[in-house]
């Protein structure tokens, strides 16, 4: 590997890591969409700070682009709150309006510089190591790497500080405010990391998939696990994985490395949705086809305890209704009395199915919830 | 810009007839299906399907290695259809929600899609240029076989949703209602998601997937704001979305620098502005109004009130006081001085000599009527 | 019985969400002409049972039949009231624009609603007292107002089966006579009607049969044969409510006290003998 593609590598991982922290808040706060809106409109803000400021390197780029993130949540949540149009639409007509006119301003006025839609919109990776880092002339590394460290620390920093304050305000935001925390003051500091990290991985990943670093591994993450400090560190290590396989995955194709590492999380996901453990689409299939069974016979059971005694009896526990009136395949009703039986609910007599006790209490259990 | 040389380039400028032809084409088609993807609260659908387009765009270029319209339309039709289907089994198998699966599927198909693409640029292949011009649209490149692609399968989008107007009405109001009545609600969706499916790739090459969802959200949120009937904001919406197609052509031609995607989605948020501000019965500017008055009508109720009720103390219901006691009577309110001449202009209180006032004869009657429906009226509820 | 058939004949219907069971093996057996209502504790599958009998639902196992024949051959007999929370009441249409839905099914596909549709709809809109309201636009309505709207576009269906999913939930003084009143009409002109219920006070006095049920069906039949105490202590589990009406006609849901609650007027009596509709 030449250094180069070293500091490819730890830039991606960076990036990968500070989108999923943010992002794991995102999807339990559903407003994964959120990300995608304010990854389109730092635009504005770089924009206008690059016409204040005439510096594509200036910290104040960052500091604009948070302020329209927050700017954009708060004309999203004004929208919303005319009642004119639902929360969605309301996304739906900011983003794009503040996107455009952003691509507008370029165009028009920023034709020469190193600012144009393509760049913005898709990033390219490969070319991070050219931009280096030189504080008093001696090469450190790229600029970068230490854009996405310093953009990671800061949301490492944000989120340990008010870790508890985060968890509670996601999933409580009422007791929340009632203990004295202000969940919109949390809110929007959210969205300020987003904002900043989106601003920070434009220049490497670009806007869209940015989205991609922020909502897959946590979705991921998601269906692995139900603690939440778990939940962040799975996403972490997702991402970082992503990132890494990613890069790969570009360099065999010689194709985008940021569409690589969206695309790589996207199959992580779908691997992820296949398999996990308890979540996974196997795991469910196997359980689904247990519970199948488990219920056909608390079901036959059921049926049995409501009619015994009542003069309908004798008609409604021959094994033959049960196809009939009950619908159930004949072979299939005749493999759930069996097992009954094995299991010692039901006994067979003459044709007609009787409850046991253990059987009779199996079905009290079952009406009982 | 001189009004007339637009029209005239309009009819006879190849590329700007053709760009506002297409641009047109689209609006129309993406205001029609909007309106049915808003009121079924899948206005962001459309940004997610925009985006999964990309890679079966590529992919039906890789397969064919034609670069007809129609194929590469196909593709990013099945490819919004495939994304829809992955989006449903994730609800359905998971606890992921709606935005989660939205962002996702946005993100990841539109990353699968840029890959695919770096990869195909790289190719030996010149026949792949212009396959990037879906990205971010550009309308100057329309050519007259591709609006005449767009045309006819909006014009199948349209005359389907013409058919089907009561089932998608049905579908989009009450769908359980509709089950109930024996239309299969699944084959309803599958035909109106294939059709906005159809509205946003006919409105990719001209502006690109990422500005394609504001036209699938803004004529139908415009439209919205002027009626209160289906029939009337479909149509609306599909005029608003021509409209900002056709101007935003036209501007982005005689602009310099002015690139058409950008332009038509900032003249659709401008009618959305001025629709939001200004359409009867919703806007805000007149409900706004409604609501001064409605607090201006509330106050003069109150001072008539009190004036009747100060006055039955004294067995005469027009007994004057003055405004002091009134005032006293409503401390911290401000206005009554006012409030009392707009009553004395109705006829409704008169001002005696000595400065104190009274109720007249209407304003004693009216004054009485209130309060007696108030106490009778307490669970009823007003039909008005 | 193959001369009187039910009108509505459910064996064993049993329902699960996510392998969950909801019902469990639920007979229902209904003759024409009863104005039938379905109660029970929150969460007891009300709403549920009237859905699988309506087909929007699959069940896991059981079958329905509607006068002695499959469900789905019978369809055009039967008539849906949804509850009014299902649906968004700031859709862009108005009041007739809904009523007209009711004739979509015998419209079927593709064929656009006449005027013989508009017709049929004032006539309906004429019974539920809400005529003069044809072209209001929906969201002005209130909530009583939007329940006639509802129970109106089940009128043109003229169906035979009425299911009305809790069409007194949150309804005013006017709106539940008006819905008594019909329902009492509905019954003269022999249909059937199937109502998910919340105020087990009005029960006896508002229908003639009752089916009681908790998961799994409690009991059902005459109101006076099972309408009591016992049967709901079982579908209750010991909370039943018996309280006096809620006076607030708009609360969205009446309260239910956790606690049994003797109704003062009712106390001897054995719970809720048919006075009233005799």
């Amino acid at each position: 590997m030449s250094p180069a593609q070293v500091e490819i590598q730890l830039i991606a991982a960076i990036t990968a890591a500070a989108c999923a922290l943010p992002g794991v808040f995102l999807i339990l706060r559903r407003m994964a969409m959120m990300s995608d809106a304010i990854s389109h409109t730092v635009l504005l803000g770089i924009v206008v700070g690059f016409f204040i400021t005439k510096d594509l390197t200036s910290p104040y780029l960052v500091l604009g682009a948070a302020l329209t993130g927050v700017l954009t949540v708060s004309l999203v949540e004004l929208v919303h709150r005319t009642r004119l149009v639902r929360e969605d639409a309301a996304v739906g007509l900011v983003f794009p309006a503040l996107f455009s006119i952003a691509v507008l301003l370029i165009s028009r006025y920023a034709g020469d510089v190193h600012l144009d839609t393509d760049a913005v919109l898709l990033g390219e990776l490969a070319f991070a190591p050219f931009n280096r880092f030189a504080p008093f002339g001696s090469d450190i590394g790229p600029i970068a790497l230490y854009l996405m460290g310093g953009i990671l620390l800061i949301n490492l920093f944000f989120i340990s500080l008010f870790y508890k304050e985060l968890k509670l305000a996601t999933f409580d935001a009422g007791l929340a405010a009632s203990l004295g925390f202000a969940p919109w003051l949390i809110h929007y500091g959210l969205m300020a990391l987003v904002s900043i990290t989106a601003v920070g991985a434009f220049d490497t990943v670009g806007s869209v998939l940015v989205v991609a670093l922020m909502v897959a591994p946590p979705m991921s993450a998601y269906l692995l696990t139900d603690r939440l400090s778990r939940m962040i560190a799975l996403s972490v290590a997702i991402g970082v994985v992503n990132a890494i396989l990613g890069y790969w995955l570009a360099h065999l194709l010689d194709a985008s490395i940021a569409g690589s590492m969206a695309s790589m999380a996207g199959i992580t996901f779908g691997v992820i949705y296949l398999l996990a453990p308890e979540r996974g689409l196997v795991a469910l299939a196997r359980r689904r086809a247990r519970q199948r069974w488990e219920f056909a016979m608390t079901m036959l059971a059921i049926h049995l305890f409501n009619h015994e005694g009542l003069p309908e009896a004798s008609q409604e526990n021959r094994e033959e209704h049960l196809s009939q009136e009950v619908r159930w395949a004949p072979d299939f009703a005749a493999r759930v009395v069996s097992r009954t039986v094995e299991q010692g609910w039901v006994q067979r007599q003459e044709g007609s199915l009787n409850l046991t006790e253990l059987g009779r209490q199996r079905a009290k259990q079952a009406i009982a919830g | 810009m001189d009004i007339l040389k637009v029209l005239h380039d309009l009819v006879f400028d190849y590329t700007l007839r053709t760009v506002a032809l297409g641009a047109g084409t689209l609006g129309i088609a993406s205001g029609a299906l909007g309106s049915f993807a808003m009121l079924r609260r899948q206005s962001l659908l459309g940004d997610a399907m925009s985006h999964a387009a990309l890679p079966g765009i590529v992919l039906a270029f890789l397969l064919t290695r034609a670069k007809t319209p129609l194929v590469l339309m196909a593709g990013a039709i099945l490819a919004g259809w495939l994304a829809t289907l992955f989006m449903m089994s994730l609800l359905r198998t998971t606890r992921l929600k709606q935005d989660s699966v939205l962002g996702f599927i946005l993100s990841v198909f539109f990353g699968f899609g840029l890959m695919l693409l770096t990869f195909v640029q790289r190719l030996p292949d010149a026949r792949q240029a212009g396959l990037d011009r879906f990205l971010f649209g550009q309308a100057a490149t329309l050519l007259e076989r591709d609006v005449i692609t767009m045309a006819a399968l909006g014009g199948v989008a349209l005359l389907a949703v013409l058919a089907f107007w009561k089932e998608f009405k049905l579908l989009s109001f009450d769908p359980e209602f509709g089950a109930s009545l024996g239309f299969s609600m699944n084959v309803l969706d599958v035909i109106l998601t294939t059709l906005l499916v159809i509205a946003i790739v006919i409105g990719l090459q001209a502006v690109g997937v990422v500005l394609m969802s504001a036209m699938v959200v803004a004529p139908a949120a415009a439209a919205r704001q002027w009626s209160d009937r289906l029939g009337v904001m479909v149509v609306l919406a599909s005029a608003f979305g021509m409209l900002a197609g056709v101007s935003g052509a036209v501007l982005s031609s005689t602009v310099p620098h002015l690139s058409t995607g950008p332009t038509i989605v900032l003249v659709i948020s401008a009618i959305v502005l001025f629709s939001f501000t200004f359409a009867t019965s919703r806007g805000l500017l007149w409900a706004g109004l409604r609501r001064l008055r409605q607090r201006q009508w509330l106050q003069m109720e109150g001072v008539l009130r009190d004036l009747y009720l100060l006055a039955r103390q004294h067995d005469d219901s027009q007994h004057p006081h003055s405004q002091a006691v009134l005032q006293a009577m409503n401390p911290g309110r401000a206005g009554i001085a006012h409030t009392l001449n707009v009553l004395a202009q109705r006829g409704l209180v008169r001002r005696e000599e000595n400065g104190e006032w009274s109720l007249s004869t209407e304003g004693a009657r009216q004054a009485q009527e209130r309060i007696e429906n108030e106490t009778q009226d307490t669970t009823m509820e007003g039909t008005s | 019985m193959p001369d009187n058939p039910y009108a509505i004949e459910a064996t064993d219907l049993t329902v699960a969400y996510q392998e969950k069971p909801v019902l469990w093996d639920v007979d229902l057996r209904v003759p024409p002409a009863t104005l039938m209502a379905i109660v029970g504790p929150n969460g007891a599958g009300k709403t549920t049972l009237i859905k699988a009998i309506l087909g929007l639902i699959r069940p896991a196992a059981g079958q329905v039949l509607i006068y002695n024949k499959p469900y789905a051959e019978q369809r055009r007999l039967v008539g849906y009231v949804p509850q009014r929370g299902s649906v968004d009441w700031d859709f862009p249409t108005n009041v007739l624009d809904v009523v007209m839905m009711g004739r979509y099914r015998s419209l079927g596909w593709l064929r656009r609603p006449g005027s013989r549709e508009r017709a049929l709809a004032l006539e309906a809109l004429e019974k539920v007292g809400m005529a003069p309201f044809a072209d209001r636009q929906i969201s002005q309505l209130s909530g009583g107002q939007q329940q006639r709207v509802f129970l109106a576009r089940a009128l043109v269906q003229d169906a035979q089966i009425y299911f009305m999913d809790e069409p007194f939930q949150g309804v005013d003084a006017t709106t539940e006579r008006a819905i008594v009143a019909l329902l009492h009409a509905l019954r003269q002109a022999g249909k059937t009607v199937v109502v998910v219920h919340h105020d087990l006070q009005t029960v006896p006095e508002y229908f003639d049969w009752v089916t009681l049920l908790n998961v799994r069906r409690i009991a059902s039949g005459p109101v006076a044969e099972v309408f009591t105490e016992q049967n709901l202590r079982l579908a209750y589990g010991g909370r039943i409510a018996f309280l006096s009406r809620s006076p607030h006609a708009d609360a969205e849901e009446p309260p239910t006290p956790d606690l049994p609650m003797p109704s003062p007027t009712r106390r001897e009596e054995p719970y809720g003998y048919p006075e009233s509709a005799a």
